[in-house]
Order: C-alpha cells, then structure tokens, then sequence
C-alpha cells in the first residue's frame, strides 16, 4: 500500500491555560501549519480520560495528541504529572493490545510556544503520513 | 432542542480563508440545528443584536458560534445568553480563526477543517448541561503571615481599610529584616527611622492584632472561608502583664549569641530581639535559659515586680477564620559555607554584607565602628565580592539576588563618608541598577571605591602577622590577572527562600518556583494572587526584592484583599467537578490527585433489596474544586465529571470527527 497523497486525521486534545493558549498564538503569529488537526479543549490535561484516545482511535483518527502545560507549569498544579503517568500506562497498553503507541502523542507546549506548537503538529502529521492509514484500531470494533 | 449557529467573518479575517456561507450551508443540514447564518462581526453590538433577534425569532435554547478564540470572547457571548435568559453554558465556540483561518491558505481544506470544527461543537452543545456558580460569603478578616516590612504595609493597608487583620510573626518581635539594615539606598535613610514609626503604628492600630512568636500550623477551607491552626509558642513570659521594664534582662545570668547582630553580640537567655522591638515584652529562649535546662536558676522570676514570668507556660493553639491569606514570609541570606574558595566560615575577617551592615549601625555590636572580627583593628582595605552565590548555576542560585549592586554601593558609600582612610575594592560581574534613582546613587557610591569587573577565584590567608587575606580576581577590563591584600572580605550573599518555605506552600496550598520561591498565579498580570484563591503575596517571598518593591506588592496583596471584602461575596467555578453518586463506587482513587482537596468521601445509606445499605461515594465541595478534571479522567466507574467538559461532551466531539 503507498502513503501517497495520504491526509492523517488527527485529534488533539489541548489544555485551556497553555497548550491551547499556544495554538491560538500560533494563529496571531498566521504561523502556517497542515489542516488535518482538530483541537478539543480541555481544562487540563489530567481531563483526558485513556477511553477518550481509544475511543478516538476506534473512531478513525490516525493520531492522538495530547498537549498541556510543562512539568511545574500546570495551573492546577499537578495536572500535567498525572497525564505523564497515564499516558505512559497507555502507551503500554496500546503496544500490549497490538496497537501502534507511535500514534499517541504527549507534549508539554507552554502559552507563549507558538513555534513549538506549529512545529509539533508538522512534525506530527508528516510521521503519520509515513506511517499511513491506521485502520487496526477501527478494525477492532465488533461490527455485525 | 434548538441549536442556533452563527459563523462570523472576522472581517475579512476568516472569510477570506474559509467559505463561511457554505460552512453555514452545510452546518445547517445537521438534525436539532434550527438556524445557521454568517455575519461579519458577531462580537460587535451589531452582530450581539442580531444573535439575540435569531434567539427569540426561531426560539433558539442553544447556540453554536464559529469565530475567533473562545479564550478571547467566550464571556461576551455568555453574558449575551444570560440577557437572553438562556444560561451560559449552552453557549460553544468552535475556533474558526486562531485554529484555522489564521494558520491555513488552501480555501477549500480550510474550510472543511471550519465545517469539522462547527459539527465538533453543535456535538458538543447538544450534550451541555445548566451550570451556575455559587456565591460565597466571605469572612471579613485577614491573616497576614510574615511581620517584616511588606506584611506591616499589608495589614497597616487592611486595617486602614477598615477590616481587623491579625499580623502573625515567627520571631518576638515584627520588624523582619529591614529592622536589622543601617540605612536604606538610595537616600541614605536610616532605617530604623523609617520602620519603627511603622511597627508602633501597626501595633496601635485598633483593626490590627499581633501575634509574635507564632506559626502557621494548618489550613483548611477555601476563599472567603479559611479556617487556620496557629501555634503560640510558649514566651515564658506573660505579655498582659509584664510591663517592659527590662529587669529580667539586666539579671539574667546567661549570655547567648545575639542572631539579631549575626552572632557578633552577647544577648541574654530572656531577651527582646532588638531594643525597639514591637512588643517590647521580653520572651525566654527556653535552649538557653538555665532554668529550663537544670531547674535552677529562676532569677527573672525573683526580680519581676508584676510577676509576669511563667515557666509552666504552655504552647497554645488558636483556631481563627479568615477571608484571605497574605503570605509575606521574606527570605533567608545564603550562608556560602559551601563555597570553600571564599573561606567563610573558616576564616574570621570574611564575613557577609549583613555582618558589615550590622557593624555600620550605631546601636549594633560595634557601635557603627568597622573591625576586622580577628583583632577588633579598624581595617584599611576592604574587598567587597559580588554575586556569591547569585547567577551561578553551579554550586549557588541561578538568578540575580536584584540588591547586592546597591547595598554594596551603599556600604562603599557609608564608608568613604565616614572612614575615609579606608580603601574599597569591589569584584562585580555587572552592576545593575535598574530603580528609581539606582544608577545615580550607584555614580555616586563609585568615586569612593574601586570598583573591579571580575570573578574572583579564591580568598587565601596570607600568613603574615596581620592575617591578612589575599584576594585573587581577574580584571576584565585590564585582562589581567589581579591580587588585593584585604584586612577585610566581605561577601554580599545570595538572597534566598525561606527554609521552611516549601513546608508553608504545603501547609497552604500554594506552589513554589524552581528556585522555592513562591508562584504568583500570572508572571505579569497576576503578581500578587496564587493559584489558591483568597491566598496573596507579599514581598521576598515571591522572589528577590528590594524595599520599595516589597511595599508595592504588600499595598497590592493588601488591595486584593480588601476587594473582596468590600464585595462581601466571591463567585465560585461554575465548571466544577460532578459526581455521579450512583454510578460510584467509593474508590476514591479521585482524592489524592485533587490539587484543592476539594474530594472528600461519603457515607450515604440506600435502600437495596429492601434492606438499608451503607455504601461509602465521593463527594465533592464546590466551593474548593477548580475544574481541573484530573479526577474526571481517572474515574474507572464514569461517576465524575467536569461541567462544561463531561465526558458525553468530551466522547460527542471524539465522535463527530
């Protein structure tokens, strides 16, 4: 199968008080990046629940990303620590169940890092441009 | 239900990227959306008018916009619901700007992205739920922990204000240590002059209540309603009585160190810290007294006349209400043991700038002569280093201390007035005197000394008769290697957090920075709250400071609070955590990842079978929670949730992509 002309879909989850601070910095910088991410706010990051992703993943993205504050930033002070917790766990997880943990993303990206948020997602999309259409995940739904 | 849609142009901002007549086109196809139009400004009077028209035309109970970030007029379109008599929170914004127009070119990708992104957010309006915040009534007092100079501005600035502040210090006296500089810079004012006129004013202050020799022992509840533990430690010394006469003093028997002049003075076991000291009542330094180490003893009992001396005394605990916290708990100067190359510690002529501060003081150890501590001479030469233990990632601090440039030139300048005999070397690595008239004093403070761009690598003592110590630097501007013979090195240390200041941060909630200083909740906007409402900063312990600084920050601290009071009520979150008490099952996995403690377990009794069971649940107090989530997304039962982010909404975006 070839990549060619492949558009990944990617779901982003983005905290309110940096990461999502930092894609609308992107935006007054018009820092230019590739179409295929759609962000979803979250307070912070600790809000994104492991089922979110899977739930994501079933539902075809071909990459998960989840952005908040970095370590010791977090406006709720510990937020950021628990998403590092979990979000090891689940990567651990998805290699365990035979699915692809280079499709999940975790990025620490502060309010003021626009050209760290724009490059993060370029970055992304073209890795998952590479490595093409994820349909395991969607496959692993019990469709009748 | 009925969704309304409106996707505004921006101008030209998002048109001219996104065909936003076909997003509304297309949007309004979806089932449940009973209106969908574009405008060109939706957040101008104009486009408010026309979204509330379209409300009550087509009898709107939910609205969808498409336009810039909702972090920049979210609250505009909330406020336009709630004059809708429609609640806030079912109202969604779908970034069309900052997130697509604004960083995409291709017109037709970019408007595929704006119609994903409008579909994203009517998924998500269609699961919104009602959400109010609470009003929460405030207890109209103030703690203010710290009695040096920014905590005696903040509760002077509370009481004025007319509401009672308890001031509560560590030490037995307020004063902090401004009370222990000679003179201030850059006007030469001396400074007890300037701050005792103060302590008496707060301690006479009918709205102010001090409570010295005091800790901070715990702290619970949320703004408006902290309940605070403080311990009185045992003064041995009954204040309501003693009268101040200093007898006790006079008699005592046994002389300690004084930590008030840097050890280079005798006190006594029962002292007051200095001789202005707010109380003036003398306490016991019950390590030191002999009575409370053999039982014998007992002469400060014998010569009160008021028999104010309690040796039964006993540590007392007071609960006290308050409706807002001002930290101002100063700092600590480095002692540079560690840095061996200084020879501090070791040798008796390297002391530090608060030594020579305390030695320039008419009332201090010296009677404001200058010595060298080995032989009580007057020395000829001083060397003045600079940035020990500042600005130095290695073995010290990596920021900038802010004062030692300016107390340094103060003390140059000190000199040359009154010991003109005495030569003053000074290593800099730079000089910043950013302040109102800094530089100038700084100008001045240099015609008096010799001021030596350069590190220095190591103090070594000569070995000759005088002791005298060699200073080896390099001179940066010579490119030379340097060496100064000095009777006398003094070190202007680093200023540093408190050393239990991170203890306190625990005990109140509040978080330190990589240095341990304490976090304001915005670098620039909000200088004086933290991340735990109703609790402000004051002073050094936020960061190094000079004394105008920590008083404008104290009046700031002190203003914030006083607004509040005067409001009577605070505004919880609307967008808190929910629990869901049926579906729970009492893990409370949720209760050690909530920063704000605000999850607490339940005991609720259930009918089940026809038999009462006890089961135990989660319960959350809203009034502490600040949404953060993190108990949301780790909830295995789906029983907690985040108003405006549940995870019906969270799952309904995921699914509409």
């Amino acid at each position: 199968m070839t990549n060619e002309g492949f558009e990944p879909k990617i779901v982003a989850f983005c905290c309110n008080w940096c990461s999502y601070a930092g894609a609308d910095l992107a935006g007054v910088g018009r820092l230019k990046y590739p179409e295929n991410i759609r962000i979803i706010r979250v307070p912070c990051s600790s809000r994104v629940d492991a089922a979110l992703v899977l739930r994501a993943f079933q539902n075809g993205a071909d990459g998960v990303m989840i952005a908040g504050c970095h370590p010791g930033d977090c406006h709720y002070d510990t937020g950021n620590y628990h998403t590092r917790k979990r979000m090891v766990l689940l990567m651990s997880l998805l290699e365990f169940i035979g699915l692809s943990r280079e499709r999940l993303l975790v990025k620490w990206i502060s309010g003021n890092e626009a050209e760290r948020f724009s490059a993060t997602v370029l970055g992304f999309t073209k890795e998952l441009r590479q490595m093409g259409a994820y349909e395991k995940a969607r496959d692993l739904r019990c469709v009748r | 239900m009925r969704i309304g849609v409106f996707i505004c142009w921006c101008g030209s901002n998002i048109k001219h990227t996104v065909d936003v007549e076909r997003v509304a086109r297309e949007i309004g196809r979806l089932p449940h959306v009973a209106y969908s139009g574009d405008a060109q400004y939706l957040c101008s009077e104009v486009g408010q008018s026309e979204i509330g028209r379209a409300i009550d035309e087509h009898k709107l109970d939910r609205v969808v916009v498409g336009a810039c970030s909702p972090r920049m007029h979210e609250a505009t379109f909330q406020q336009l619901m709630i004059s809708k008599g429609l609640n806030p929170f079912y109202v969604e914004i779908a970034n069309l700007r900052e997130h697509c127009s604004w960083v995409h070119t291709d017109k037709e990708k970019a408007t595929v992205k704006a119609i994903d992104l409008v579909r994203k957010a009517v998924a998500k309006i269609k699961h919104a739920i009602p959400l109010f915040s609470e009003q929460l009534g405030v207890n109209k007092r103030a703690l203010v922990i710290g009695g040096g100079i920014a905590g005696i501005q903040a509760a002077i600035d509370i009481a004025d204000a007319g509401y009672p502040v308890d001031l509560l210090e560590r030490d037995s006296s307020i004063g902090g240590k401004m009370a222990q500089f000679d003179k201030t810079f850059p006007t030469l004012d001396c400074s007890a002059c300037i701050l005792t006129p103060k302590m008496v004013e707060t301690a006479a202050h009918g709205n102010v209540t001090l409570l010295t020799s005091s800790q901070v022992e715990s702290v619970s509840g949320y703004v408006g309603n902290f309940s605070v533990t403080i311990r009185r430690r045992a003064t041995s010394v009954k204040a309501d009585l003693c009268n101040g006469c200093g007898e006790c003093i006079t008699k005592c028997p046994k002389t300690v160190d004084n930590e008030f002049d840097q050890g280079q003075s005798k006190r006594k076991a029962i002292h007051t810290l200095f001789p202005q000291a707010v109380p003036n009542k003398p306490v016991i330094d019950r390590e030191n007294c002999i009575y409370f180490k053999t039982g014998k003893c007992g002469m400060c009992k014998r010569v009160c006349i008021v028999g104010a001396i309690d040796y039964e005394m006993q540590d007392e605990l007071l609960e006290r209400a308050y409706g807002a916290i001002i930290v101002a708990t100063g700092f600590d100067l480095s002692k540079p043991t560690h840095l061996g190359e200084y020879h501090y510690g070791q040798h008796p002529d390297v002391v530090t700038s608060l030594d020579l501060e305390r030695m320039l003081n008419a009332s201090g150890p010296t009677n404001g002569k200058v010595i060298r501590p080995s032989n009580g001479q007057e020395p000829k030469r001083i060397a003045f280093i600079q940035c020990v233990g500042s600005r130095d990632r290695h073995k010290g601090n990596p920021y900038c201390s802010k004062v030692c440039c300016l107390y340094t030139a103060k003390h140059a300048l000190l000199l040359s007035e009154k010991f003109p005999d005495i030569e003053s070397y000074i290593f800099y690595i730079d000089v910043r005197a950013a302040g109102k008239n800094y530089e100038e004093f700084y100008e001045k403070a240099r015609q008096g000394a010799s001021y030596l761009r350069g590190q220095v690598s190591k103090i070594e003592p000569m070995g000759d008769r005088e002791k005298r110590l060699l200073v080896r630097g390099f001179d940066a501007s010579l490119g030379e290697a340097i060496e100064i013979e000095a009777d006398l090195v003094v070190l202007a240390t680093s200023m540093e957090p408190k050393g239990d200041a991170k203890q306190l941060a625990g005990i109140l909630g509040i978080s330190t920075d990589q240095n341990g200083f304490y976090t304001e909740a915005h670098v620039k906007l909000k200088p004086f709250e933290t991340q735990r409402q109703g609790i402000f900063l004051a002073g050094a312990c936020q960061g190094p400071k000079d004394i105008p600084e920590a008083v404008t920050q104290a009046s700031g601290a002190a203003a914030k609070a006083i607004i509040m009071f005067n409001r009577g009520q605070v505004k919880s979150v609307p967008t808190t955590a929910i629990v869901n008490q049926d579906l729970c099952s009492g893990c409370m996995q949720c209760r050690p990842v909530c920063p704000y403690e605000a999850v607490s377990s339940e005991n609720i009794a259930e009918r089940v079978a026809g038999q009462t069971r006890q089961r135990v649940v989660a319960k959350v107090n809203r009034a502490l929670c600040q949404g953060c989530g993190a108990c949301a997304g780790l909830c295995r039962s789906g029983a907690m949730d985040i108003g405006g982010f549940t995870s019906r909404q969270l799952l309904a975006e995921v699914d509409s992509l």
